[in-house]
């Protein structure tokens, strides 16, 4: 007799969980498509280049398989600037003549040729790369994203003062109230009210961004965070802000701590040194963890490749799923650690002198 | 040995991370089984500690991966 499946099970839920988890690693990641092997050539496949491709940022935002979307160059070189769309870069290796000067895409970089297409030397260290490269343009789409989010939140509490969350809201609201509870309010103490905007703006920018980097799909799929020069960034504001905001109270610590007089030099070595390193900290762990997370998948994917065999797939494929599901805890993880470990510093930096008890 | 001892230098980093975070875990997996009504905090206190262990790690891969 047909006994009808109980939808209201456990396992029935958790094998929804299971599916949707290995519908997300079945996603084939385009970049490696590649033509049948010429029957000469037996070059055994190094999968480091086609790794790099997905991690390193681009001139052009791709799409799928070979198509992609170019993104204008924009150069700023000693004799003015140029601007130009990337595809007249394409394929690797074409010479564009520009305004100023003539430029092919070595690598990832715009170089500065002349016309034969050897590079010139002189020339390349007075350009300076503004383009607009994928990472921006997607940087870009999550600030668009992040601000239609939060400010449709924000209006929505401001229509519906006294009654309780509905819909979007109630999926903010638990993580403002976290954030403004769990890291804010302890560590900062009761100043944390100004600082609150920051926090939140570092939490969720790196949350999106984290999470956006698992999703292999356009427009998700761009390694934000996983990117030196982002996380560089946000460590010099906590640096800034930590510093500019820093009261007697803290630079006393830092150069006069209640130590044996003979000590201070010491000291004063180990707190400036300290000044620099916490950002740097800040920066180098959350840009190794996602980085790592993304090597690790590509890696795992492109087994395949090295084995060359389509057998491989199914068990490259759960390793690939059981690794995408630690990265979206890594992802929650990294934005939380480094939001409360900046909510540390500062807090560091403006608390009042209490009274050393003995 | 020729190449670069780069993936030698991340292994052992990899190593100090085990190590460093596994101590960090245990401790705190005992003072939650002394006293299972600070659960809480202590897991705040612990995922703090792995951050930083794992962030001294990460150092040293990003170091080794790039020489």
């Amino acid at each position: 007799m047909y006994k009808s499946p109980n939808l209201k099970s456990k396992l029935f839920k958790l094998s929804l969980i299971y599916a949707f988890f290995l519908m997300i690693g079945s996603f084939p990641l385009s970049g490696f498509s590649q033509e049948s092997k010429p029957a000469a050539s037996e070059k055994r496949y190094d999968p480091k280049d086609d790794i790099m491709e997905h991690i390193a940022d681009k001139h052009e935002w791709h799409l799928i398989g070979t198509s992609y979307i170019p993104l204008p160059v924009i150069l700023y070189t000693d004799k003015g600037i140029e601007l130009f769309s990337s595809g007249n870069l394409q394929p690797a290796g074409t010479l564009y003549k520009g305004r100023h000067y003539t430029y092919k895409l070595v690598g990832n970089k715009i170089e500065a040729v002349d016309d034969a297409g050897k590079l010139d030397e002189a020339a390349n260290k007075k350009i300076w790369d503004f383009s607009i490269t994928s990472n921006v343009a997607s940087m870009w789409l999550a600030m668009a994203v992040l601000l239609v989010l939060f400010l449709s939140v924000s209006s929505t509490y401001k229509k519906r003062v006294g009654k309780a969350p509905k819909g979007l809201q109630s999926f903010m609201e638990p993580l403002v109230v976290f954030i403004r509870d769990d890291v804010a309010r302890p560590n900062i103490g009761v100043k944390y009210v100004r600082f609150m905007p920051l926090l939140l703006t570092i939490f969720f920018f790196i949350l999106f961004n984290n999470l956006a980097g698992i999703i292999p799909v356009f427009p998700a799929g761009y390694n934000l965070t996983g990117n030196i020069a982002v996380t560089f960034t946000l460590a010099i504001i906590i640096f800034l802000v930590v510093n500019v905001n820093g009261n007697k109270n803290y630079w006393k610590h830092i150069f006069l701590p209640d130590v044996p007089f003979w000590i201070l030099p010491i000291m004063w070595i180990v707190e400036i040194s300290g000044i620099f390193s916490k950002p740097l900290a800040l920066m180098i762990r959350l840009f190794a963890n996602m980085t790592a997370g993304h090597i690790v998948v590509l890696s795992l994917i492109s087994l395949i490749f090295i084995f060359n065999t389509l057998w491989v797939s199914p068990v490259s494929v759960a390793f690939v799923v059981f690794i995408d599901a630690i990265e979206i805890l890594v992802a929650f993880l990294q934005a939380y650690i480094f939001t409360i470990l900046s909510a540390l510093f500062i807090g560091m930096a403006v608390e009042e002198h209490h009274q050393e008890v003995i | 040995m020729t190449g670069g001892y780069g993936p030698i230098g991340a292994g052992l980093a990899a190593i100090g991370a085990g190590i460093g975070i596994g101590q960090v875990g245990g401790k705190a997996v005992e003072a939650i089984a002394r006293q299972p009504e600070a659960i809480s905090k202590i897991q705040t206190n612990m995922i703090i500690a792995m951050a930083l262990v794992e962030g001294v790690a990460l150092f040293a891969v990003v170091v080794a991966l790039l020489g």
